[in-house]
């Protein structure tokens, strides 16, 4: 225990950069997000994730935002418990018709400002599970969605450049 | 017990199933299967409909088991039902009824499990789809949670959504002060139509599907569909392929065990191993990545071989990733050992008990660590693995702890595999054109080990080689029904702990 406390101690942090955000494609994104919005969140976010029927390769990866290599919190970005606590529901997953339900209650108890991220491909247009019996299709079909963030699943990378842009910084 | 042979007259068997026979008996010979899977000889492996058919697969006691599958065609909408005589076999049943709209006859629970009342059909994979049930009798609010009587007892639900980043489904507590006394699980939250998806799809895009049924397992599935569609259209994949494939399912198992032990301490509050689990883990993605274009591997494994070769620089990011693997894991194995708060929490917590987990076939780190001594790499073995030296890491004692160390042996035996793979790669083509109309009509299975157990993949094509149906059966359908029995008597602060050594897949079992 005492040798890997030391290691941490004299190792270089394991922690990558921040991500540059100049793709044009995220300036796009930014542009859809109004500036009053991103003013009131100032520079914190908490989000609270909502699996709205993922395959959970989605879940894999945000969760990778928390290890040390990426590193979070770092940005003012958090997760927190309880969608009460939340300024942004990070959503995944084509939306199954048995979470819908659980989904519209989840935003409701969200208080206002909010702001929905739809995460990975299932989210954006319900992916490959699109036009199943069983989903909704896209996050925005049932809750009013600020930002889309691609990917099967997107990278943690790509998931944090989503989530600064949201952020402004 | 009785060999499989014994009862089911093989020579019947239809020629078109591969690899294992494939039999079609009468309701008594399905009852006789029924009554010796209850008396704990045989393992279920699976059930499910196809149309107006019933299939269950099977294996026996034997050294390696045989493994066959049983197929009974239903009367008048209805069959005997087999989790009358074999619990292991309830869940899938109220599934199968909830799909196909057949009914299991003098099945012990009737109510739903994954229709929800929300999809606006029922029956939809079953031959003809009926009106959606009326009114609200399979919407949530009404389902009928067992009752449980007593002083002081009271429920805490849980769920759907959940308090941290994981899957959703709802878990009714009945609790006496802190002891649980009962759980009761209610998923199918997450239900995509995956199967009816499956039907109609050409191979190639019913493998990209079955790669998302649990995508921590993305390997496995796609690996365990790939099979099974190679088996019915007899093909074998090059050498090449097939190593490449190995290597893929061992860096999703040893990154799978890296998040999940790092889990479990996180949830008995020792974050400094879920801080270090957590790069490793990272590490182990960033390689996958490196070699194969995508940190969980997906589409990777395709019919007929795997997608992308690996290169000279993927190479290198392996050696390195086993390098560091092999220095930090004894590192931590160690921490885990001997800190003693967190032994505390996991030692004699969530116990389940060896006679259970033989008796609903439970495989994985959930049957392993309580003496369940099966990997389908090793019992009913696919190439590579029958070239590969390893031991399957099994525990007699079935706590969290028990759960932990497999978890840990099986990372260090994934470094073995992989070191034993790299330098006996073969070269050559990485796939072989499927010709899918060889397979018309035909019927192929497949056996995977993934992460957390057995996959079965079993899929039926058409006259013109398209996917008539596919069915996947995840490990969990077996292992979730045990986290009910494993959290009796303990308190509700240890759920989280006992959840986590288990690792269910939400998505996989409700597909
Ligand atoms: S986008 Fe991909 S990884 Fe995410 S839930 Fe959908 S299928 Fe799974």
């Amino acid at each position: 225990m005492r040798n890997l406390l030391l290691d941490g101690l004299l190792r270089r942090p394991v922690t990558d950069r921040a991500p540059k955000l100049d793709d044009a494609e995220l300036t796009a994104l930014a542009a859809r997000i109004d500036v009053a919005a991103r003013r009131r969140l100032g520079h914190s976010l908490a989000i609270r994730e909502v699996d709205a029927g993922s395959c959970n390769g989605c879940e894999l990866e945000i969760n990778a935002l928390q290890n040390a290599v990426y590193d979070l919190e770092r940005f003012g970005l958090r997760f927190v418990a309880s969608p009460r606590h939340a300024d942004v529901l990070l959503v995944t997953g084509p939306v199954a018709k048995n979470m819908r339900t659980a989904l519209e209650r989840t935003y409701e108890a969200t208080p206002a400002p909010k702001w929905v991220v739809a995460a990975g491909d299932c989210a954006v247009s319900g992916g490959l599970f699109a036009g199943s019996y069983a989903c909704v299709g896209p996050v925005s079909a049932v809750v009013p969605v600020s930002l889309a963030i691609p990917g099967c699943p997107p990278t943690p990378h790509e998931l944090l450049k989503g989530l600064l842009t949201l952020l402004g910084s | 017990m009785t060999p499989l042979a014994d009862l089911l007259d093989l020579d019947r068997a239809a020629t078109t199933h591969v690899p294992w026979p494939r039999v079609l008996v009468d309701a008594d010979t399905w009852l006789d299967v029924a009554a010796l899977l209850g008396e704990g000889g045989w393992t279920l492996l699976s059930l499910w409909a196809d149309a107006a058919r019933v299939h269950m697969a099977i294996a026996d006691d034997a050294v390696p088991p045989a493994v066959a599958v049983v197929s009974l065609d239903a009367e008048d909408g209805g069959y005997p039902s087999v989790g009358r005589y074999h619990p292991a076999a309830i869940r899938l049943e109220r599934a199968l009824r909830d799909l196909s709209g057949l009914q299991p006859e003098g099945l012990p629970d009737p109510r739903p499990w994954l229709d929800h009342g929300t999809w606006g059909v029922s029956a939809p994979l079953g031959a003809s789809q009926g009106e959606p049930a009326a009114g609200t009798e399979n919407a949530p609010e009404s389902y009928a949670f067992l009752r449980v009587d007593g002083e002081n007892l009271h429920e805490i639900p849980v769920g759907p959504v959940h308090a941290g980043v994981i899957e959703p489904g709802h878990f009714r507590f009945t609790v006496d002060g802190e002891t649980v006394v009962r759980l009761e699980e209610r998923l199918g939250y997450t239900h995509k139509g995956l199967e009816s998806l499956l039907a109609g799809s050409t191979l190639d895009h019913a493998g990209r599907l079955a790669g998302r049924a649990s995508g921590d397992s993305t390997v496995a599935y796609a690996l365990a569909f790939a099979r099974a569609a190679e088996a019915a259209c007899a093909i074998t994949p090059p050498p090449r392929a097939i190593w490449l494939r190995a290597l893929m399912a061992e860096l999703e198992r040893m990154a799978n065990h890296l998040g999940d032990m790092g889990a479990v301490c996180n949830d008995a509050a020792f974050s400094i191993m879920h801080a270090h689990c957590g790069v490793l883990r990272e590490r182990v993605l960033r390689a996958a990545a490196a070699c194969f274009g995508h940190r969980l591997m997906m589409d990777r494994i395709v019919p007929g071989g795997v997608a992308v070769d690996i290169d000279a620089a993927g190479l290198d990011a392996l050696h390195a990733l086993l390098r560091e693997i092999g220095r930090h894991l004894p590192q931590l194995a160690e921490i885990y050992d001997q800190t003693a708060s967190l032994q505390d929490r996991t030692v004699s917590t969530g116990l389940v008990r060896p006679e259970l987990v033989r008796r609903f076939g439970c495989g994985g780190h959930v049957g392993r660590a309580s003496g369940r001594d099966f990997d389908t790499r090793r019992d009913l073995p696919y190439p590579p693995y029958d070239q590969l030296r390893f031991t399957v890491a099994v525990q007699t004692e079935g706590d969290v702890n028990a759960r932990v160390w497999v978890r840990i042996r099986e990372i260090d035996q994934s470094v073995g595999l992989i070191n034993q793979i790299l330098p006996l790669l073969p070269t050559g083509a990485i796939r072989t054109p499927v010709d899918a109309a060889a397979g018309a009509g035909r019927e192929g299975m497949a056996l995977v080990e993934s992460f957390r157990g057995d996959v079965l993949a079993w899929l039926r094509l058409d006259a013109a080689g398209t996917v008539a149906r596919c069915h996947l059966r995840d490990p969990s359908w077996f292992q979730w029904p045990l986290l009910e029995a494993a959290i009796e008597g303990n308190i509700v602060a240890d759920f989280p702990l006992c959840n986590k050594s288990f690792n269910c897949s939400y998505s996989g079992a409700d597909l």
